[in-house]
């Protein structure tokens, strides 16, 4: 009689087990992840000044950066549209933490180009980490021959960045990002400017809805000369993501697409109504079918 | 004393039997989306899954980050726009196999009825699948439709990529007894 309990309980006891929660034990064996935060900006810029996304591997990104002129030159100009600065740039991904780009901006007839690496990445489950390191490092050539720039020797035609751009994402509708500058030039005026330059940049994404953000940036000139004449750059923008692209509709208060010209030489006042309207459109092509393994190598 | 070691003998036998577990780590389900501009396929080879022979009981998870696509934008987007898997990191499936036999030799048409959780939606399902003992393993492959509004996962109107109402989900597994 025993035995038929025991046997009885027995098989009870396994029923039970089986219909416990496979799901739970699945859990156990699967053990936590590691999960990269994705998109803490949609864009490689914020407004005007880099964010700390850079390209996947094997993606390709071309960018059409767009300033008209300020909106307070009035109905003869068309509030700014029949003046244009333009930069055409491309930007690709060596590895999904490595990328390079070059461009070339109608002010000052420059070119650029820059190296951006992902150090560290904020990640949630079993290894978390708070927040994103993205270092840029850039340089500039203007060829503009006339006016002041007339006769300007090579290197002093030249003009380097570096930054550090630290971000995290604190919910899928908020991103902020501090991003300290210092830009050298080669040749300035020493008596209203310095040849390095440190700035501070503050940018923030807030999420309207899934596609459509709003996007504020702002830079700090830390230690330019007494009575310079520029001003810090100050930008406001919607973000607008459409599966391959980025459609950026900003204003602000330079027309300046490279460090250099945002962060140093904004000649105009936000608030005295010197806005430019603007875009940044993106295109994002993958390039390599293969797309280079994004764990824990470079 | 005799009696009760039989009994125990038969313990064993029965847990043997009853109680065996078949478990499928990097099983693979992948989704197709057919569309007029672009079709969209992802493949995810980390699917972990466990199935008792006794009962029939089974389940799923699928991390939804290891889902592939041939574009990085792409699972970007599926992550972060579609999926919300800072959310939602794992769907699921909990439920049952009917009208499976473990002796039966050659490919046999199963039921799988349950839940199955996608997005934090939970729905019940009953799809047709295919089942096969061969050499103490079980293979088990099944091909079924999901609707995205069902899981509460809307394309925004704005979405140049074209992604159709209804995809097609692929599963493919190998069970080894655990």
């Amino acid at each position: 009689m025993r035995l038929l309990v025991t046997v009885l309980f027995s098989f009870m006891t396994f029923f039970v087990f089986a219909q416990e929660d496979l799901l739970e034990e699945l859990e156990k064996v699967q053990g936590e992840q590691t999960d990269l935060t994705l998109q803490t900006f949609k864009g490689t810029r914020v407004i005007n000044g880099h964010s700390v996304e850079t390209k996947p591997g094997g993606a390709l990104e071309f960018i059409i950066s767009h300033r008209f002129g300020t909106l307070n030159s009035g109905s003869y100009n068309l509030w700014g549209l029949d003046a244009s600065t333009i930069r055409l740039g491309l930007e690709y991904g060596l590895t999904d933490r490595l990328g390079i780009g070059v461009g070339r901006s109608s002010y000052d007839k420059s070119y650029d180009g820059y190296l951006k690496y992902k150090l560290l990445r904020q990640a949630t489950g079993a290894e978390a980490f708070p927040f994103t390191l993205t270092l840029l490092a850039s340089t500039q050539y203007k060829t503009n021959k006339s006016g002041a720039d007339e006769g300007l020797s090579s290197s002093d035609r030249m003009s380097y960045a570096l930054q550090a751009l630290f971000a995290r994402k604190f919910s899928s509708g908020f991103s902020f990002q501090v991003a300290p500058l210092l830009v050298h030039r080669n040749a300035v005026d020493q008596e209203l400017f310095v040849n390095d330059l440190i700035a501070l940049g503050l940018g923030g994404r807030a999420r309207i809805t899934r596609s459509v953000s709003l996007h504020l940036e702002y830079y700090a000139r830390l230690n330019e000369k007494e009575g310079n004449p520029n001003h810090d750059a100050i930008g406001v923008g919607i973000d607008i993501e459409t599966g391959g692209h980025v459609f950026q509709l900003v204003f602000t208060n330079t027309v300046g697409m490279m460090e250099r010209i945002f962060a140093a030489e904004t000649t105009e006042d936000f608030f005295d109504g010197d806005i430019h309207f603007g875009f940044n459109i993106t295109r994002t092509f993958q390039l390599s079918k293969k797309a280079r393994e994004s764990g824990k190598n470079w | 004393m005799r009696i009760i070691f039989s009994a125990l003998l038969l313990l064993l036998a029965v847990s043997n039997t009853f109680s065996q577990r078949y478990m499928a780590e990097q099983g693979v389900i992948s989704f197709f989306s057919d569309a007029p501009v672009e079709d969209i396929s992802a493949t995810n080879r980390n699917v972990t899954s466990i199935f008792t022979a006794a009962t029939g009981g089974i389940a799923f998870s699928v991390p939804v980050r290891d889902f592939e696509f041939e574009k990085k934008l792409m699972k970007e987007h599926f992550n972060d726009k579609y999926m919300e898997s800072d959310r939602f990191p794992r769907s699921t499936f909990s439920g049952t196999i009917t009208g499976f036999s473990m002796t039966a030799s050659g490919p046999q048409r199963v039921r799988a009825q349950g839940k199955l959780t996608i997005h934090g939606i939970v729905k019940e399902i009953d799809v047709p699948g295919s089942f096969e003992v061969k050499d103490g393993a079980i293979h088990m492959k099944t091909r079924f439709t999901v609707r995205l509004a069902d899981y509460g996962i809307r394309i925004p109107q704005l979405l140049w990529e074209n992604i159709s109402e209804e995809i097609q989900i692929t599963v493919d597994l190998t069970y080894n007894p655990k």
